[in-house]
Order: C-alpha cells, then sequence, then structure tokens
C-alpha cells in the first residue's frame, strides 16, 4: 500500500490498471480524456497488457467495447457529456446483451450552450438504459468504486458506469491510497464468464425480438439490476474487510438525530458536510445523505434513514424540463410516497453548468429545509444561485 | 413458449439451427398452392424462396411446407408456367 496524491481522473485510471482490464476503446473529450490518456501510457510502457482501441466515436467506442466483452474480455471505456449522448441507443443493448463493461463517466454538461464544466445533465438522461450507476464523491472514492465496479459487473453481467464530477473531482488533486496490485488482482481474478462467444463457440448474438419475446428478453435484465442490490451490497462489505474502506449505497453524515437533511450526489457533498459540521457546532440538528448507487436506487436504505427526519432537502444538479419534478427530487418523493412517516420535501437545483454551490448557499437551503418543514409544506423548487 | 428464466442471458441464441422451432404459418395473407400437374421441376421457385419453404421430394417433385411459408409469393412469381398460384388465407369480411 502506499499514498500518493492523484486527481479523479488518475485514480480511475490506476483502477483500471490494477484491474488488468484487457480492451480499452474511447474516444477522447474533456474533461475525461486524462483518464484514456494514462491508460494508454499505461499500455504504452508495458505496465499494463491490454488491447487499445482509437475509434472515431463514442458510438463506435462503446460498439467495440461490447464486441470485446462478449468474448470475455474485461472491458473499459471512458467519457463525459455529449459522448455519452452519442452512445446513447449502445447503453442500452449492452445492459440487454448482459456485456459487464465498466465505463467512467465524468460529468459534464448537456450543450447547448456549450459548456465543458459540471454538472448531471449527462448522466440523467442514461438513468433507464439498464445500467449500475454509481456517484463518487472523492478521487478515493473513484479508486475504490472502479475497482468493485469490476467485481459487481461479473457477478450480474450488467455494465457499470462510475460518474464523477467533471473538474471539481476529475482534476483536483487528493491523497489516495493505492492498494498493491496483488492484492487487487486477488479480490477481482479474471475469470471466464458464460456465453462468451470464442472461435470453439459460435452464438448469434443482437437478435430480433419480435413481440413474443421482446417483453422476457427485457425483463431478464430488469431483473437482474433488481438482483445485483444484493451483490452490490455484499461488494461493500467484503471490500471493507480486503481493503478497509466501508461504503454504502448512500453514504450518511450525522444522520443519527437528525431532523433536516439534505440529500446530495458527487463531489458537493464535500462542501455540504463542511456545512453540516459548522451548524451542528450551533446545536443544528442537520444531517446529509449523498447517494451513491443512484441505479439501482436505494429505495429501502432512503426510507428508514429518514423515518425520524421532518424535513428533506434535495439538490438536483440536473433538469427534468416540464416534468413533476428534476429527476432525484422525483425518485426520492416516488420512494417516501408509501413510506409510514413521510417528511416535507423541498425540491433545489443548483451548479447546472458548472456554477459554483456555495457554503452559504448550503446554510440557505438548511434554513429553508428548516422553514417548509415547520409551514408543513414545501415551495416549488427553488433555483439556487439563479439571477432572478 | 420460453420463459425469461428459460432464455439464454442476453436472448443469445446458443443452439445453433433452431429455425426448424419456428412456425411462421399465421404470417400469411396469401397461400401459395403448387399445381403438380403443371410443374416442370425445374426448381426455380426452389432457388428464390426466402424462406427455404419448398421441399424437394423423393421422386424429384415439389411440395411447399406452409409451416415455413411467410405467404410472400415470390414463388408465384418466380415460375414460368404460373404452377404456383396465391389464394386467400382467409375469406374478406363483407362489411
Ligand atoms: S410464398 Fe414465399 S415463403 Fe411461401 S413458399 Fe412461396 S416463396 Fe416461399
Ligand atoms: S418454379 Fe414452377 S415449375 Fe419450377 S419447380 Fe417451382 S412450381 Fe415447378
Amino acid at each position: 500500500m502506499k499514498r500518493v496524491a492523484l486527481n479523479g481522473n488518475y485514480a480511475v485510471a490506476y483502477a483500471v490498471k490494477m484491474a488488468d482490464v484487457d480492451f480499452v476503446a474511447a474516444y477522447p473529450i474533456t474533461p475525461q480524456t486524462p483518464i484514456v490518456e494514462k491508460i494508454s501510457e499505461f499500455i504504452a510502457n508495458g505496465e499494463l497488457e491490454a488491447e487499445y482501441v482509437n475509434v472515431e466515436s463514442e458510438h463506435s467506442a462503446i460498439s467495440a467495447c461490447i464486441g470485446a466483452s462478449l468474448t470475455g474480455a474485461r472491458v473499459f471505456t471512458a467519457t463525459s457529456s455529449q459522448g455519452l449522448a452519442y452512445m446513447h441507443e449502445v447503453l442500452f443493448m449492452a445492459s440487454s446483451l448482459r456485456t459487464p463493461i465498466v465505463m467512467a463517466n465524468v460529468n459534464r454538461a448537456l450543450s447547448h450552450p456549450l459548456n465543458i464544466w459540471n454538472d448531471h445533465s449527462d448522466a440523467m438522461p442514461e438513468r433507464d438504459c439498464g445500467w449500475i450507476q454509481f456517484w463518487v464523491e472523492s478521487a478515493q472514492e473513484a479508486f475504490d468504486t472502479t475497482i468493485q465496479a469490476f467485481k459487481i459487473a461479473e457477478e450480474v453481467l450488467l455494465p457499470v458506469m462510475i460518474n464523477l464530477d467533471g473538474f471539481i473531482l476529475s482534476h483536483v488533486y487528493e491523497a489516495v491510497e493505492l492498494p498493491d496490485e496483488e492484492l487487487v488482482r486477488e479480490y477481482i481474478p479474471s475469470k471466464p464468464l458464460i456465453n462468451r462467444v470464442s472461435p470453439k463457440l459460435s452464438y448469434t448474438i443482437g437478435v430480433v425480438g419480435p413481440p413474443e419475446y421482446y417483453f422476457e428478453m427485457k425483463y431478464q435484465a430488469l431483473e437482474a439490476i433488481e438482483r445485483s442490490r444484493n451483490n452490490i451490497n455484499n461488494v461493500n462489505k467484503e471490500f471493507s474487510k480486503v481493503f478497509g474502506r466501508k461504503y454504502g449505497n448512500v453514504n450518511e453524515h450525522m444522520m443519527e438525530d437528525a431532523k433536516y437533511v439534505l440529500i446530495t450526489m458527487g463531489a458537493v457533498t464535500g462542501t455540504a458536510k463542511f456545512v453540516v459540521n459548522e451548524l451542528r457546532k450551533k446545536g443544528e440538528k442537520v444531517g446529509l445523505l449523498s447517494i451513491r448507487c443512484f441505479r439501482p436506487f436505494p429505495k429501502d436504505e432512503i426510507i428508514k434513514l429518514l423515518e425520524d427526519v421532518k424535513g428533506v432537502g434535495v439538490l438536483d444538479r440536473a433538469l427534468t424540463p416540464g416534468g413533476p419534478g428534476h429527476p432525484l427530487y422525483t425518485d426520492i418523493c416516488c420512494a417516501l410516497y408509501n413510506a409510514k412517516n413521510r417528511p416535507i420535501i423541498q425540491s433545489f437545483v443548483g451548479g447546472l453548468g458548472g456554477r459554483d454551490i456555495l457554503i452559504d448557499d448550503f446554510i440557505k437551503m438548511f434554513e429553508i429545509v428548516k422553514e417548509v418543514s415547520e409551514e408543513g409544506r414545501p415551495k416549488p423548487c427553488i433555483y439556487i444561485g439563479l439571477r432572478e | 413458449m420460453k420463459t425469461w428464466k428459460e432464455i439464454p442471458i442476453g436472448a443469445m441464441i446458443i443452439e445453433p439451427g433452431n429455425s426448424v422451432e419456428f412456425d411462421v404459418t399465421t404470417w400469411r395473407v396469401f397461400r401459395p398452392i403448387l399445381d403438380k400437374s403443371k410443374c416442370t421441376k425445374c426448381g426455380l421457385c426452389w432457388i428464390y424462396c426466402p424462406e427455404g419453404a419448398i421441399m424437394i421430394k423423393e421422386d424429384g417433385s415439389y411440395e411447399i411446407n406452409l409451416s415455413y411459408c411467410k405467404g410472400c409469393g415470390i414463388c408465384q412469381k418466380s415460375c414460368n408456367v404460373k404452377a404456383i398460384t396465391m389464394v386467400r388465407e382467409y375469406e374478406e369480411s363483407s362489411t
């Protein structure tokens, strides 16, 4: 084990190297590019024995990954924003063909207007594509989650997307504990997967699913992601035993007696934690949840964690224009609708296109959550930092 | 038909040659009728049928296996001596 300074992107690249990946196909896009640059460096240096395919687009990158994964290879790719959007139709095929591809998506806003900065508008439209989706808070978590992702993906035969916030995580250097490579390889040994194509076994892949079969074929992948909840919980447990760091599907902070809680995703959680600590010093009963495993959505955990909570603020960093609520807010409301004790749930949107969410913004959000909880009803969505 | 549990993972076809199990009878609107008295056994329909639904019997005569016939009518068009006619599978409703 050694402690090194790595940014979020390099943390992912190191995890990919240690996972002894066999195949990488990717197309460069800001802010993801340093991940695949570093991986190509590892391959060129002979530190990682893998096939690296330069493709002409993200659509081809993910397609090549599917082909490679179907042969049983351990496969990785990375993208951002428009690149992920360009992969859209193929993402559904990856999950239905049950290819355990691991992809890092370095979150960046979608055009228009063109914007290279961070928000979650790229990953949110892909939440129904059948992939397992993680959101990480730190470079260490990006490293650890990438290692876990290979294990989970290959156990349940589903692709896994690791979301890390562009620039504020991807380009910021933090201390990362890198385990010994042998330990990682022991933890995720390459083992043969079932139903894989080889010169000896030829299968028909990418079949037509007529009305008599499409439903059953789709249900199979749906059942797999539901079942993956158990695998993810076990991997979390096992991982903490082997590597000493503990993760849940929802990361909690100061939740024991919390009455007012904010729900976040990704790297802003760091700022939110700082604010919670400050407010706690003043005697405020505030707490924080950050959703780490967004698909499958940790519904039961959220119901349980919010049992005795009066008010909840949900911070979305993406929009659902014209919808009943923005994406995370809608999911939280849906999860809590049938809960016995339902808190007041206030919607917030902030940090679009890389706009900073400041300490004062979090303080204000907690104040509003407290206020609407006392009033007994939430206000319409509040757009944090919008000039009105 | 197979349940979701019985379909191979990823809906791959892992047993080759299983199209013999696929009956397309219900696809047809028109059914080809082969008149053996006109047929010269030239084999053109057998070549052109996209479904391989036309069989050559041991005595060299031709027969259509309707389980695999989708009713496209290509055989009728390909037959130079008009030995194949297409007839409606169902009576048109009289409304
Ligand atoms: S109608 Fe079409 S499918 Fe049927 S036997 Fe003729 S050519 Fe073949
Ligand atoms: S094309 Fe006509 S003549 Fe030739 S084999 Fe078929 S039915 Fe007979």
